[in-house]
């Protein structure tokens, strides 16, 4: 083995008799690259979320009587407003689905975002601005014991009212 | 033994301090050229420079300084945001307390803040001014098209540097701007919604995710953020800097006309000039030399013109900054508060042209033009390819001539567009394209709204300019200015024309007053 020139200025490559050797070299090579970079796919895992670390998306908000057909109440915290009529009540979520802000309500019942400007109805349906969508109703059911559970992750078509 | 030791070892002693030196420094005092040069080579910190540089580098109108400049900020960024990291507890519990601290009692914490703040401001400017210089000069063109590239490369990490720093403090200013931007990764959920399988492929939510370890902003999203800004973005920006640097050299300096180097006659000299010493290093290898014999004579030694023009900018930068900071005070807003946004909700300056793209539509505001537009720019070495009048500013009268019609161009165009929407709306608010088809789909929005006619009218400018110049080069100098123009007048209007709710105002003192 030892007596073999390896050193490719020793004259062109064909000329050196170690195909074999070649082979395991070029194999070395392949092994090594495809091993750095399965190694890194891997890592680069890691930052990829497998657990959220959010609260439960059910939350209670009250019971019915605390709704009563009227104007409506805002829940800020859980950034909610809650609409009620003599249909029933309707949760509807204040995050702009545009960008996620948070919409405010005026005095004349509509919505409006301050981050660019999009408008909504009294029920949530965009009038104007970048808004792709109006805001989203959140489902609404209710306990053997009588409370109000919304669903931050559940969506309801915005005229599917929670008759009580 | 006539040998003493003890002897010896005083001898050694008193010798500590020069033989230190000389171990330190193994070449004498640069008093010569010569020496100076060899210092330049030897030097662990000198040696990214040339030994020489060619004289036309060294003029003013080549570089203006910028590129020294924007390595100066981040020298300072580096620094005083190591000291700011002593104080600073990235947590959603400690941050917006440990920024109050740092800028009300910690001992120079308000000048560390405030320089940190500046001096990002200041690269951001900087990093986009030797941009456009480097366009200009067409110094991308072979064979430094690579080095553009980089520079590209450097120019997102200098925007991903300040966005991530923006959320640290953890006030209203940070929560909200933040808000913005990842909601602004996630903007493929736009088009993924408009044909209704967000439910099963959602790339825009996992960006998201992976952006902000959570659907919300809080903890997870800080500690990603502060990893990316004190660690992953820096470094990444430090080699990346080094590649740029030393490949500036690997492509024979500066770009410069082939003018700088006068002809010269058959045994090398320029009729009656004797050569200055020159200094090379001797060693056959197949590669472009950094000066070839026929420049050598146009150049000086780095050491002094060079280091000199280096150390005057870094002083004049730090000047700035640390004046900067003496008056304006880095804004530190009231806690973040995830229930009720600021009103108006602005992102910082350099990405508020870009809030008013979103403002029409999110994805193709917030991603695809700024996609483009990122990519367009790192192909333009590739795209345009023309050797001729590198290193002339604007490749001469033609191509001047041509930035200025692009520069009235870019503004009628961008004035107009931005009039036009404030005034009229768009499709969607518009009675009757209602009346003829209900309600405009989102999607119809995203493909057409006022940034896609502002990217088309800009590209069928520049395809003008290709047809009737019959140049690359021409087209380029069209396009790049007309977007140049766009930035800067959507920065000014986002900045200073809008309002609560984005809404139009011609001055601040028009805001209503919003109550909460
Ligand atoms: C190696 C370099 C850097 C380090 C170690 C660093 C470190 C830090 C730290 C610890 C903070 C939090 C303290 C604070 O908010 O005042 C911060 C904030 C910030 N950084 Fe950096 N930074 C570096 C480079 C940069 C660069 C290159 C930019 C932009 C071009 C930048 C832009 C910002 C901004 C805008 C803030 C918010 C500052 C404030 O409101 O006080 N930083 N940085
Ligand atoms: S986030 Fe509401 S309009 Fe942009």
């Amino acid at each position: 083995m030892t007596d073999k020139p390896s050193s490719g200025l020793t004259g062109p490559r064909f000329e050196e008799p170690v195909e074999r050797r070649d082979f395991f070299g070029l194999a070395a090579v392949w092994s090594f690259f495809g091993m750095i970079l399965t190694a890194t796919l891997g890592a680069l895992k890691l930052p990829m979320p497998a657990v959220f670390p959010e609260a439960d998306s059910r939350f209670p908000i009250g019971k019915p009587e605390d709704f009563p057909a009227g104007p409506p109440k805002e829940i800020k915290r859980r950034r909610l407003w809650v609409l009620s009529d003599d249909k029933g009540i309707a949760v509807v979520s204040t995050v702009c689905p545009h960008l996620r802000c948070v919409v405010t309500r005026h005095a004349d019942g509509t919505f409006v975002c301050p981050c660019h400007g999009s408008r909504f109805d009294a029920t949530g349906k965009k009038t104007s601005g970048p808004s792709p969508r109006g805001l989203i109703w959140k489902e609404v059911s209710i306990t053997p014991d009588g409370r109000l559970i919304v669903d931050s992750e559940r969506e309801v078509s915005s005229n599917a009212r929670f008759a009580v | 033994m006539a040998y003493s030791a003890g002897r010896q070892f005083l001898s050694n002693l008193k010798n500590v301090p020069r033989n230190l030196r000389d171990s330190v420094m193994r070449h004498g005092r640069p008093t010569s050229d010569r020496a100076r040069t060899q210092t330049v080579v030897q030097n662990f910190f000198l040696h990214i420079h040339p030994s020489r540089v060619h004289n036309h580098t060294l003029k003013w109108t080549t570089t203006m300084g910028l590129g020294i400049m924007t390595t100066a900020l981040f020298l300072i960024l580096t620094v005083t945001g190591i000291l700011l990291m002593v104080y600073y507890k990235p947590s959603v519990a400690t941050a917006f307390d440990s920024i109050k601290d740092i800028h009300f009692v910690v001992p120079t914490g308000r000048m560390m803040r405030n320089v940190h703040r500046w001096a990002a401001h200041g690269m951001v400017v900087m990093v986009m001014m030797h941009m456009a210089r480097a366009f200009y000069t067409s110094a991308y063109k072979r064979p430094r098209e690579f080095n553009w590239v980089l520079g590209m490369m450097l120019f997102v990490l200098t925007l991903g540097l300040s966005f991530t720093g923006y959320l640290l403090p953890w006030d209203q200013l940070a929560f909200w701007a933040v808000t913005i931007g990842s909601s602004i990764a996630g903007s493929p959920s736009e088009v993924t919604d408009a044909f209704g399988i967000t439910q099963s492929f959602d790339p825009g939510g996992r960006i998201r995710e992976l952006l902000l370890g959570a659907h919300y902003i809080g903890e997870e999203a800080l500690i990603r953020f502060y990893t990316l800004h004190i660690m992953v973005l820096p470094i990444a920006l430090s080699v990346i800097l080094g590649v740029h640097f030393w490949r500036i050299r690997k492509d024979g300096g500066l770009a410069r006309p082939a003018s700088a180097d006068p002809p010269i006659t058959q045994d090398g000299l320029k009729p009656g000039e004797a050569p200055d010493k020159t200094f090379g290093l001797m060693a056959v290898v197949r590669e472009r030399t950094p000066a070839t014999d026929q420049a050598i004579e146009n150049t000086s030694p780095a050491w002094p013109r060079l280091f000199r023009v280096e150390a005057a900018l870094t002083v004049l930068v730090l000047l700035i900054t640390v004046v900067l900071s003496i008056w304006l005070d880095a804004p530190l807003k009231e806690l973040a508060n995830p229930e009720v946004p600021e009103n108006p909700a602005k992102a910082p300056w350099y990405f508020l042209g870009l809030q008013e793209l979103v403002s029409y539509s999110a994805f193709m505001g917030g991603m695809v033009i700024p996609g483009i537009v990122v990519v367009g720019l790192a192909l333009i070495p590739y795209l345009d390819r023309e050797d001729e009048d590198v290193g002339i500013w604007f490749s001469g009268r033609q191509g001047r001539r041509i930035a200025t019609a692009s520069t009235v161009y870019g503004i009628v165009l961008s004035v107009g567009i931005l009039a036009f929407t404030v005034k009229f709306k768009w499709l969607g608010e518009w009675d009757w394209v209602r009346n003829l088809i209900g309600e405009v789909p989102p999607i119809v929005i995203t493909l057409f709204n006022p940034g896609t006619v502002f990217v088309l009218a800009a590209a069928a400018w520049s395809i003008g300019l290709l047809r009737v110049t019959n140049s690359t080069r021409m087209a380029a100098i069209g396009l790049f200015t007309c977007f140049l123009v766009c930035f800067v007048i959507m920065t000014y209007f986002a900045t200073f024309l809008r309002g609560p709710n984005w809404d139009f105002y011609w001055s601040q003192a028009d805001w209503p007053v919003i109550e909460h």
